[in-house]
């Protein structure tokens, strides 16, 4: 759990997808925050999304592949 | 009636957003209905439901946006779409605050941002599971705040934060404290010795602020989700969230709030609390606490009580509910209801189920939207009758609508229609301060109770509770204050509105 404790005595720093007025609320707080105008991938369209999550699933298998060389 | 609309085509806002403006602008004079949504399958229903569906929106996708008002006539709905675009582009400038464009996607906001070690996910379901599987994959811890998230994709996505010791809040989390820092829906509280992990939203606000205001502190607050101790997930987070506040030097005590666990979680849950080495106090909300004693830990019977015992663990000494059973009952005995049933409007889910629990044994039949073991389910939620206690928060009440700890239109309008029952001899509720949450929620409601009184010239007994601290944005004192003048009794805890009320029953 040491990984997990450390981060416990760090500073957060956010980023935000999503609700805006969470980012507004951490920013007053002194808090560094990243807001993103996030929005549907792929302009909304739902088979070019599914074909995007194939892709990024087979992405982050052939990282998880190269981290363990 | 006329019905004008205004399409936005690749204009993206958030629901949250968009939701409490189509709400401020439906109550403009002339506006019947107004509907600002993205083009989702479920605001084409509602459009559907309501008659306002257009043949221009055939073909849109969900990130065009539609603003649709119908009016009393064509110069009053096209002014309610003037309306929405001229609140549309202050939220826009609000939000935008730097002069650098925002960056559109998780990646970009990464790279402007390396060193980010949180993300903060509230955008629709169906996308949410996604963008926190890039977090994880980059080594950023999640908190994620949205809904309608798969079981599937939530072990998963815990799956992989334990093995890469990284968190994953949620989904369905409202509340954090992290190093410090209040996410999403949470409190202002001091830094201290107290740990807690928590799979309830208001559960954890109403435990950590009333830790702060004994006077003790918090070292984290952890949500982990309402499924997080299901037989699926394991208790993945939980387990993995403890195991990380037993090792931390700056955590003496810790604390678990939960409903509780699927069977085949408790036993291995035990005999993780069991290796601990530091004091662990349990709130299994309905659970019986003997069951829990009899494993060795401290037994909260009520969410003040698990805060009170988490400062005595925390500092060695006996700490008192902040208003004594005697104070309470004095109050009480100063009232005089004018009928026999109870309404309480909850906009906190946990409170709600709380009141139920300890109202139920003490006054006989209770309906509810949400009903516990006991409680009966109200033949229809949008009409009371008899003692009724609603969580206003619950899917019925926010389909389409925010959560009423950010809009509290519809529980205003129901408080006033609460007024107008000759049966309603006491009216309570709460109000949930600190970050996220709407910035006078005493001034709204103290709105409400006027209109009420004025159209059904009655006066039940009014009692609130107050969830939160002075540090908080909206001020404790102000907000108690605010309701005091209207003549509204005033508690720091929910536990102790309900004695009140409770006292008030009995003595009618």
């Amino acid at each position: 759990m040491s990984k997990l404790v450390n981060f416990f005595g760090q500073k957060v720093k956010v980023i935000n997808l999503g609700i805006p007025s969470f980012a507004e609320d951490l920013r007053k707080q002194g808090v560094e925050v990243m807001h993103t105008e996030w929005r549907p991938p792929a302009g909304g369209n739902k088979k070019i999304q599914a074909l995007l999550a194939k892709v990024e699933a087979w992405q982050s298998k052939v990282k998880a592949g190269k981290g363990a060389r | 009636m006329v019905v004008c609309h205004l399409i936005r085509k690749q204009t993206y806002f958030d629901s949250v957003t968009l939701m409490l403006i189509g709400s401020q602008v439906k109550k403009l004079d002339g506006i019947e209905n107004a509907v600002v949504g993205m083009c989702t399958d479920y605001n084409i229903d509602s459009l559907k439901r309501l008659n306002m569906y257009q043949p221009e929106f055939d073909g849109l996708t969900p990130n065009d946006l539609i603003i649709c008002i119908m009016g009393k006539d064509k110069a009053t709905a096209e002014n309610g779409i003037a309306e929405v675009e001229k609140r549309l582009k202050s939220r826009k400038q609000a939000s935008g605050a730097s002069a650098e464009l925002p960056p559109a996607t998780q990646e970009e906001a990464a790279r402007r941002l390396p060193e980010a070690n949180v993300v903060l996910i509230s955008v629709p379901g169906e996308y949410a599971a996604r963008e926190a599987m890039q977090a994880l994959n980059n080594g950023r811890h999640v908190m994620l705040f949205s809904d309608n998230v798969s079981i599937e994709e939530e072990l998963e996505l815990k799956t992989l934060g334990v093995s890469k010791e990284l968190l994953v809040m949620g989904p369905d989390c409202g509340t954090a404290i992290i190093n410090g820092t209040p996410l999403a829906f949470a409190n202002a509280v001091r830094s201290g010795d107290i740990g807690l992990v928590a799979a309830s939203g208001t559960g954890l606000q109403e435990v950590t602020s009333t830790i702060h205001r004994l006077g003790c502190g918090i070292s984290q607050a952890i949500g982990v989700g309402g499924r997080d101790l299901s037989e699926k997930i394991g208790g993945r987070m939980t387990i993995m969230a403890t195991r990380a506040l037993a090792a931390d030097p700056a955590t003496r005590v810790i604390v678990m709030i939960s409903k509780p666990p699927a069977e085949k979680v408790l036993t291995p849950l035990f005999a993780e609390f069991k290796n601990i080495g530091k004091p662990v106090v349990v709130y299994f909300i309905g659970a019986d606490p003997k069951m829990i004693e009899a494993q060795g830990f401290v037994a909260a019977r009520n969410l003040e009580d698990a805060a009170l015992q988490a400062c005595r663990l925390s500092n060695k000494k006996q700490y008192n509910p902040e208003m004594t059973d005697s104070e309470i009952k004095k109050l009480a005995d100063k009232v005089k209801l004018p009928a026999a049933s109870l309404r309480g409007l909850y906009s906190g889910g946990t409170l709600c189920d709380e009141a139920q629990r300890l109202l139920q044994p003490a006054i006989g039949e209770i309906f509810s939207n949400t009903p516990v073991k006991g409680c009966k389910e109200m033949p229809d939620v949008y009409k009371s009758s008899g003692h009724c206690i609603i969580d206003l928060g619950d899917d019925n009440f926010t389909r389409g609508k925010a959560h009423p700890m950010i809009d509290p239109d519809y529980r205003a309008e129901r408080v006033v229609q609460e007024f107008a029952d000759p049966n309603v001899g006491v009216i309570c509720f709460d109000v949930v301060l600190g970050y996220g949450s709407h910035p006078d929620m005493a001034g709204e409601m103290v709105g409400a109770i006027e209109r009420g009184r004025k159209k059904s010239g009655r006066n039940p007994v009014l009692a609130a509770c107050i969830c939160g601290t002075e540090e908080d944005p909206q001020g404790w004192q102000q907000q108690k204050a605010r309701l005091a003048e209207a003549g509204v009794s005033v508690f720091p805890t929910n536990v102790a509105m309900v004695k009140f009320v409770q006292h008030c029953l009995e003595r009618k």
